[in-house]
C-alpha cells in the first residue's frame, strides 16, 4: 500500500495513478511486447567506493521509461555500463538477449554534454549523416542513397529548416534535435539519452520529450532517458528506473514514486507529495522533530 | 609587360635547383600541413602541436650532432613526442595540459644541450639557425623523396580514420558508444601530427612550423561551413602562401643592401599566412553581419532617453 503525504490537500487530484499516467501520451506497451534490455543484478564499484548495488530492470520495445534520481546517482554511470563503455563489478547487461559489448548491435546515445564548437564546419546534416557510418574507416563516396537516408532523418525530428546551418551556431534545443536524429539514423532498437533536457528551456523541453514519444510509439524503439527532474516525462513515461543511494527501483511510475519506496532507496525518510499535478520529492522529518520539510528535488 | 614578369620572378627563378626542391617540399608539407591542421584546430590541439615542433627541433639538433639525415631526427622524436603525450593523456582533456607541457619543458631542454654541443663542437655551422628558424633553400635533392613518402604516409592515416577521427572529434563519448576505438583513432591522428610537424619544421623551422599547421587551418574554418571544403581552402592557402614565400625570399636577394643575401622564407611564409588568416576573419565577421537577422530599432519617444 502506497503513502503518500500530501502537500495541500485542494491541490492533490483525487487519483495519484492520474498524476503520473493521466495523459493519454503514454504508449501502451503490452507485456508481449519484446524485451530489448535487461540489466540484471549490476554492481559498479569506482575507487573502492560502491556507486551503484545490485541494479535490476528491463525496458520492452516501444516503451518510454525515465531514469530518475539526484544528481551524482549513478545514472551517467549505469547509461555507460549499458553501453559497454563501463566494465561493472557484477551483474549483466543484455540487448536483445545479446551481452553487450561495444560492436554489439546499435544503440543509440545521446550524451549529457557535447560542446559543439561554433566554428566547426560540421553542419547539422553532417552530424546526422556521421550516425550513419561515423564508426567506419576509410573515405566515403557521396550517395543519393544516405542523402536520402539523411533527410528523411531530418524531417522525422523537424530539423530541416537549419540542416544546413553549423550545429555549433543552433540553439541547445536545436541541437538535442539533431543529436536525437545523429542517434536514430543507425536505427537502433534501444535509444539512450543522458541528461537531454538539462540547459533547455520549458517549451523546448516539451517538444523533445513529446518528438521522443512520438519516435517510441512510431518505432517501436525502447527509450531510456536519464533525468534528475521527472514532471515533464510524466506524461510520456512507461515505467520509471530510479536511483537513489546507490540503489534502483523499477516499474509503474505510481508503484515507485512513493514514500516507502524512495525511503527505502535514499535510506533515510523522503516524502513524495503531489502538488497541482506535479511530484515533489521531498527530504522527510524524524518524527520527533518539528519544522518544514526541506524540498531535495523536484521529482 | 616582360618588366613586370621580371619583376616578379627575378632570372633564374624557375631554374634554379634549389629553388625547384624548395618548391616541391614546401608543396608537400603545405598539403599535409593543411589537412592535419584542420583537425588540429577542431580538436583544439594547437598547443600540442606547437609542444611537438619543440620537440622536432630537439630531434633536429640531435640528429645533426650525430650527423645524421635531420628528417629523421624531426620526425623521428616528434613521433617518440607524439607517442609518449598520448601514454601521459593527451587525449583526456584535463591532462591534456599536464602531458603537453611535461613533453614540451623536456624537449626545449634537450635542444639547448644539442645545439650547444653542435655549435660549440662547430661540426655544423649555422645549426640553430636551420633547426629553429629553416632554411628550405638548403635541403637536399634526395630529400624529396623522404618528405613524399613521410607525406604520403600521414595523409593516409588520416584518410583512413577520417570518419572516426571526425565523429570522435565531435563527441568522444559519442564515438565510443558507436564502437569508434578512440584511443587507436587518437593515435593515429597524434602520428599524422607528429609527422606534419617534423616535416614543417624541416621548411619552417621548429619555432614557426606551428604556423603553417594552424594558420591555414584557422583562416579555411572561418569560409566555410562544410569540413571537405575546410580542408580544400587550407590546402590553396597553405600550398599558395609557401610557394609565395619561396618567391619573395629568392627575389629579396634583390632588394636592398641592408641585408646580406635573402631574407628568410619562414619569415614570409608565416606574414602570408597571418595575412590570410586576418582577411578570413574579417571575410567571416563580415558575412555574419550580413546573414545576421535584422533587428528593429526601438523608437524612444522625444523627452525619455536616459
Amino acid at each position: 500500500m502506497s503513502r503518500r503525504r500530501d502537500f495541500d490537500a485542494r491541490a492533490v487530484t483525487a487519483s495519484p495513478a492520474a498524476v503520473f499516467s493521466g495523459s493519454s501520451a503514454v504508449a501502451d506497451v503490452g507485456a508481449d511486447t519484446p524485451e530489448i534490455l535487461r540489466v540484471e543484478n549490476v554492481g559498479v564499484a569506482l575507487a573502492g567506493r560502491r556507486i551503484l548495488d545490485q541494479v535490476s530492470f528491463a525496458v520492452r520495445a516501444g516503451e518510454f521509461t525515465g531514469l530518475i534520481g539526484p544528481n551524482g546517482a549513478g545514472k551517467t554511470t549505469l547509461l555507460r555500463v549499458i553501453l559497454g563503455l563501463h566494465r561493472p563489478t557484477d551483474g549483466s547487461v543484455t540487448i536483445g538477449a545479446q551481452p553487450r559489448s561495444p560492436r554489439s548491435q546499435p544503440v543509440g546515445y545521446v550524451p549529457q554534454k557535447v560542446l559543439l564548437d561554433p566554428d566547426m564546419p560540421i553542419r547539422a546534416r553532417d552530424l546526422v549523416a556521421l550516425g550513419l557510418d561515423g564508426n567506419r574507416f576509410g573515405l566515403r563516396l557521396p550517395s543519393p542513397k544516405r542523402a536520402q537516408a539523411v533527410r528523411e532523418m531530418l524531417h522525422a525530428v523537424d530539423a530541416e529548416r537549419f540542416a544546413d546551418a553549423r550545429v555549433g551556431t543552433l540553439s541547445g534545443g536545436e541541437q538535442q534535435r539533431v543529436l536525437i536524429a545523429h542517434a536514430l539514423i543507425s536505427r537502433p532498437r534501444l535509444l539512450l539519452l543522458d541528461e537531454p533536457l538539462a540547459n533547455l528551456d520549458l517549451r523546448s523541453s516539451q517538444e523533445i520529450i513529446q518528438l521522443l514519444a512520438r519516435i517510441a510509439r512510431e518505432q517501436q524503439i525502447a527509450i531510456l532517458l536519464s533525468a534528475h527532474e521527472m514532471n515533464p516525462l510524466l506524461p510520456v513515461m512507461n515505467r520509471v528506473v530510479y536511483v537513489a543511494g546507490g540503489r534502483a527501483a523499477s516499474g509503474p511510475v505510481d508503484e515507485i514514486v512513493t514514500t516507502e519506496v524512495l525511503s527505502r532507496l535514499y535510506g533515510h525518510r523522503v516524502d513524495v507529495l503531489n502538488v497541482h499535478g506535479r511530484v515533489l520529492v521531498v527530504a522527510g522529518q524524524d518524527d520527533d522533530h518539528d519544522g518544514a520539510a526541506q524540498p531535495t528535488e523536484a521529482g | 609587360m616582360h618588366d613586370v614578369y621580371t619583376a616578379i620572378f627575378e632570372p633564374g627563378f624557375f631554374g634554379n635547383p634549389q629553388v625547384h626542391v624548395a618548391v616541391a617540399v614546401g608543396g608537400v608539407v603545405a598539403i599535409v600541413c593543411a589537412v592535419v591542421g584542420v583537425f588540429t584546430v577542431m580538436r583544439g590541439q594547437s598547443f600540442a602541436g606547437h609542444s611537438l615542433g619543440d620537440v622536432s627541433a630537439a630531434g633536429g639538433s640531435g640528429a645533426l650532432l650525430i650527423g645524421l639525415n635531420p628528417v629523421a631526427g624531426f620526425v623521428g622524436l616528434g613521433a617518440v613526442g607524439a607517442a609518449v603525450m598520448d601514454m601521459i593523456g593527451v587525449q583526456r582533456l584535463r591532462s591534456r595540459d599536464l602531458a603537453t607541457g611535461i613533453v614540451l619543458g623536456a624537449a626545449i631542454g634537450l635542444s639547448a644541450l644539442f645545439l650547444y654541443l653542435t655549435t660549440t663542437t662547430g661540426a655544423t655551422t649555422g645549426a640553430t639557425q636551420h633547426v629553429l628558424f629553416g632554411s628550405i633553400f638548403t635541403i637536399a635533392t634526395g630529400t624529396i623523396s623522404v618528405v613524399t613518402a613521410l607525406g604520403g604516409l600521414a595523409l593516409a592515416g588520416v584518410a583512413l580514420v577520417y570518419r572516426p577521427l571526425l565523429l570522435s572529434t565531435v563527441s568522444p563519448d559519442v564515438a565510443a558508444a558507436r564502437g569508434v576505438p578512440v584511443r587507436l583513432v587518437g593515435v593515429t591522428y597524434m602520428l599524422a601530427l607528429a609527422v606534419s610537424v617534423g616535416l614543417s619544421s624541416l621548411a619552417l623551422g621548429a619555432i614557426l612550423s606551428t604556423a603553417l599547421l594552424i594558420g591555414p587551418a584557422a583562416a579555411a574554418l572561418r569560409l566555410t561551413r562544410r569540413i571537405a571544403w575546410a580542408l580544400v581552402i587550407a590546402c590553396v592557402i597553405s600550398v599558395l602562401a609557401t610557394w609565395l614565400g619561396v618567391l619573395l625570399s629568392y627575389d629579396s636577394y634583390d632588394w636592398g643592401s641592408a641585408h646580406n643575401g635573402r631574407l628568410p622564407v619562414s619569415f614570409f611564409i608565416v606574414a602570408l599566412v597571418v595575412a590570410t588568416y586576418v582577411l578570413s576573419s574579417a571575410a567571416s565577421a563580415r558575412t555574419a553581419r550580413a546573414t545576421a537577422p535584422r533587428r528593429d530599432l526601438i523608437k524612444v519617444p522625444a523627452g525619455t532617453e536616459g
